[in-house]
This record gives C-alpha cells, structure tokens and sequence, in this order.
C-alpha cells in the first residue's frame, strides 16, 4: 500500500462514504436495540446508544453518528453533539454499570456543537461531567476511534481501559484547519497543519496514546465494511475477556494509571 | 484673538497632561480601564485588589498576585514547581517560545499550586495564569493541577482551584486534551474520599479547562462579568453566523442557567472560601 500522508487519512477519515458508527454497530453486534434521550431535554440524533450482545455477552453501545446524505446530517448535526447528547451517553452508560455491561464507544466527530443552545445547557459542563464518571465506571470500557475524533466532543466519550483507532481514523485537539488558524493565522495551512499536529492511529500509538490500531483494506474501511467491522469484533472479543478477568479495582487502577502517565 | 490664545493655551495644557497620561502609561504607571475608560493609578489599583475603583470591574490577575490575596500571610508553600513545559509533538518554536516567555514573565508555567492558609483553614490551591500561553492547558498545567489535587487526597485536605484558560495547548496536540481525561480522573477521585474541592472560575474560562476540572467543583464560584464557556464567543458567532447577545457567557449568564453556585467579588473571595471550608468541617463522618 502506498504510503498515505496524514492529510490523505484527514480526507479518508471524512469521507461521506466512510462506514459510520450505526454500520458497525449493526455488523458488529447481534442484536442492537437503540435506546433514546437523555430524560432531561432532547433526545440528540448525533449520539446513538443502546443495548446488544456480541458472542452472548451484553454490553452497552454508544457511538457518535454521522450521516451519508446531506438529509441524513442535517438530522444528525454533521455529528456534533450538543449537552443533551453527551447526558444520554452517560445514563447508558451508568445503566451499563448498574447490569454489568461492559461498553463499547465509537467515536467520530468533528467536535462538540459550538451553538448558542449547547453554550446555554452547559456544554462544558457535559463533557467535564462524562469524563469524571467515566474514570470511575465499574465495568470495561473499550473507546474506538473510527473516523474524526475531534477535541472535547470526541474525549466526552473516549475515556476507558483500551483506546483504539481505525487505521485510517485521526483523533486530535481539534481539526487541521482550526489548528492552522489559531497556529499559522491561516486556515488555509490545514495540510501542512494535519502533519505537524501528529493525529494519526501511526502518531497516537508512538505516542502511547492508544492501545492499538486496527487494520482497514487498502484505499479505506469503505472499500470492505464488512471485514473492518470483523476485526473490530475480534478485537473488542479479546479485550472485554481480558478485562472482565481484573477485579474491579484492579480496572479502576489501570485505568486511573492509564491517563495519569499522559 | 485674545480668546483665540487663551484656547489655544488651554488646548496645549490639557496636550500636555494627555502626553503626561499617555507617557506614564507607557512606563507603566498607570492604566485605562476598558470597561469605563478611566485612567487609573496602578498603585491604587493593585491596592483594590485590581478592581476599578471607578466601575468595579475585576481586572485580569498574575497567580502571584491572586495567591497574595487568598492565602495567610507567608503561608504559602509552592508544589510541583519541578514539572515543567514538555513538547511531546516537537513542534516548531515552542520550546524557545516558552523560554522567552519565561524571562519575560517570570512565570514557570499557566498554574501555579501549593499549600496554605485561608484564614487559618490549610488547604491546597491551583492558580492559574493568563499571562502565560492564555492559561492554556499543556502537560505541566495538567500534571501540576493533578499532583496538587493528589496532594490534597493524601493530606486529607479541601482544594481550591482558580481557573483562567483560552483552552488547550495547541502546541501539545493530542497530550493537551488527555489532560481533561486526568485532571477529570483525578476529581473523581477526589470525590469518593469525600474532600472538597472549591472551582474559581475568573475572566477567562474557555475550553478544555470549562470541559474537565473547572466544571467539576462541588462548589463553583465566579467572579462578577467572566467570560465562562466551552467555546469561544468568535467560533459560536462563526457557527450560527450572526453576533452573540450582551452578556452571553458571562458569570451572571452562567448562574441564570444554573451552572455556578455564586458571584463573589474580590473582595469577599478569601471570607467566602474560608466560609465555606468550615462549613465542610461540621459534617465530617468520622471512620469506626
Ligand atoms: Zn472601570
């Protein structure tokens, strides 16, 4: 495979086609059933969450969600959350711990919503409030990077024992344009930017960032859904028995340890 | 032409004082405040606690200066002054951009942590510093409020923690927003061993640092007209494409919408604190 630069993976990991949250969640699990709103405003479309099972094991999904068609983002808000999304996530995954359900998260965002709505119900605050409760979670959490992972909005739900990227996935402080706006004053730097800012699975690994990276077929995970999707199974397979072998403090341990040398 | 010149005196004279203004603010003696626009004597200033005697407003404060104001004479004692800036992407200039910011300020880095009295009552507190990268929150920010929030768990101690941030460390990447995931770990920590901890959050709180530790305070108090928020007022404006209204994002917006506790002046910020701290003392469950 010719070697792709990290603006070729911005680009893929953008991708309209690119499989979304929802095409593996189907794949992946047996029987998904999609739970809705956070019981306080809304229920947020770019946030879906519900229970499945993969080899029998229940467990608890979540994923940030993309559309493919214009029509299809514009209800799912391009996939930026906004506070009612990030809260939906955290009672799914505070039920999760209540039955015992390991969670699988899949993160693809641009961002948290920058609106005036989200500022006035407490963006921040939903953010900050997930990432607290999710260090101290009494079940596994395995955090997959699969397109965009973006600032904030992609950590809310990125904190937990494995975190993994897509081959082709790109996680960073914030988008290359954003980054060569505020550090070269010029937006149009998103190239040069997209390989300084080192947000590829290749550069978060060497980093000790992420655990693993998963491998996509050659010209990017929409060229074979179905066997990216399968190496994700495997992989989420092997690390949930992994982890439900650790006592429930030894999780808790590892997992504080694992962001504490970051 | 009597008149003429008597104007024209006038008029010099009143040149002359503005020069003697605008010379003086350049050697530093004084300053305008942009709020009423007044000229202020920076004496009298920092003697009112960097509050415009004029209109109230709270000007911006160096760590030096606010852990001056809250802790007891003498009582502060730094920690985790040994972290310092890391450049974990390489980046182009940041190191040397640091160092020169270093001499220029000298500041060590956005916070500035240690342990001291509040009116007698020992705990620990974070400071924060715009005058460094915006406050920006980098791996030595992270680290050295997470060792301070440590420090308080193992000396069973409340925190205090004064915000101030434009966001992430663009320079650090990635490692800039892991800091949100282990200054927030370390909260929750903070939490199940039943300590308190106090957020301050001052103009500016924006970002990564409104998105984890500042966000997290048992109780939250701010001061009067800060700018709180997750983003910031030109990305919002750019993203709904018109201007925000007056106030959005401001403290008093923030309690409306129900996300501090209280407004405290400058003033009543120590009294406040060390109020609270012993409110705290009564309800201790003691072990066995
Ligand atoms: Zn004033």
């Amino acid at each position: 495979m010719a070697k792709l630069t990290a603006w070729d993976r911005v680009q893929l990991a953008r991708q309209l086609e690119r499989p979304k949250s929802l095409d593996y969640i189907q794949k992946i699990f047996e029987d998904f059933m999609e739970l809705h709103g956070d019981r306080n405003f809304a229920d947020d479309k770019s946030i879906v969450g519900g229970i499945a099972t993969i080899d029998n094991i229940p467990v608890t999904v979540i994923g940030e969600q993309k559309g493919k068609k214009i029509k299809e983002n514009m209800e799912r808000n391009f996939g930026m959350p906004n506070p009612e999304g990030y809260r939906k996530a955290l009672r799914l995954m505070k039920q999760a711990e209540k039955f015992k359900r390991p969670i699988i998260t899949f993160i693809d965002t641009p961002g948290a919503y920058p609106g005036m709505g989200a500022e006035e119900r407490g963006q921040g605050e939903a953010i900050a409030k997930n990432l607290m409760e999710m260090a101290r979670l009494k079940v596994p959490i395995i955090c997959i990077v699969i397109g965009e992972g973006s600032s904030g909005g992609a950590l809310a739900i990125a904190v937990g024992d494995r975190i993994v990227m897509l081959e082709n996935a790109i996680y960073s402080i914030l988008s290359p344009e954003g980054f060569a706006s505020i550090l070269y004053k010029d937006s149009t730097k998103a190239k040069e930017a997209a390989e300084n800012m080192k947000a590829t699975a290749q550069d978060l690994k060497s980093l000790e960032v992420i655990d693993y990276i998963i491998e996509e077929p050659e010209g990017g995970a929409q060229e074979d859904v179905n066997q990216v999707a399968l190496n994700i199974r495997k992989y989420i397979l092997k690390n949930i028995k992994e982890l439900q072998k650790l006592s429930t403090e030894q999780l808790l341990n590892e997992r504080y340890e694992k962001f504490r040398k970051m | 032409m009597i008149i003429d010149k008597v104007k024209k005196v006038n008029k010099t004279e009143k040149e002359r004082t503005k020069n003697k203004i605008a010379a003086n603010m350049m050697i530093g003696k004084w300053v305008k405040c942009d709020e009423c626009k007044e000229i202020i004597y920076k004496e009298e200033l920092h003697k009112n606690l960097s509050v415009c005697p004029n209109c109230g407003k709270h000007f911006r404060l160096s760590s030096r200066r606010r852990i001056n104001q809250i802790a007891d004479e003498g009582t502060f004692t730094e920690i985790a002054s040994e972290i310092q800036t890391k450049d974990p992407l390489n980046f182009d200039g940041y190191l040397k951009k640091v160092e020169i910011l270093k001499e220029k300020t000298k500041i060590e880095e956005a916070v500035k942590c240690g342990i001291c009295n509040i009116e007698g009552e020992k705990a620990v507190i974070a400071v924060m510093d715009g005058n460094f990268l915006m406050g920006s929150m980098g791996s030595a920010v992270g680290e050295r409020i997470t060792i301070a929030i440590e420090t308080a768990i193992e000396k069973r101690l409340p925190i205090v923690i004064f915000c101030v941030s434009g966001g992430a460390r663009m320079q650090e990447g990635i490692v800039s927003l892991m800091q949100m995931a282990k200054t927030s770990s370390a909260i929750a920590k903070l939490n199940e061993e039943g300590l308190l901890y106090i957020s301050v959050l001052t103009d500016p709180t924006t970002g990564g640092v409104t998105a984890s530790f500042a966000s997290l305070g048992d109780i939250i108090l701010s001061e009067p007209k800060a700018l709180i928020g997750f983003a910031g007022p030109r990305v919002i404006e750019q993203t709904i494409k018109q201007k925000l209204p007056q106030g959005f994002q401001s403290a008093e917006f923030l309690l409306e919408h129900g996300f501090i506790d209280k407004i405290v002046e400058r003033k009543d910020m120590k009294s406040t604190i060390a109020k609270i701290i012993r409110l705290h003392k009564g309800g201790k469950v003691e072990d066995g």
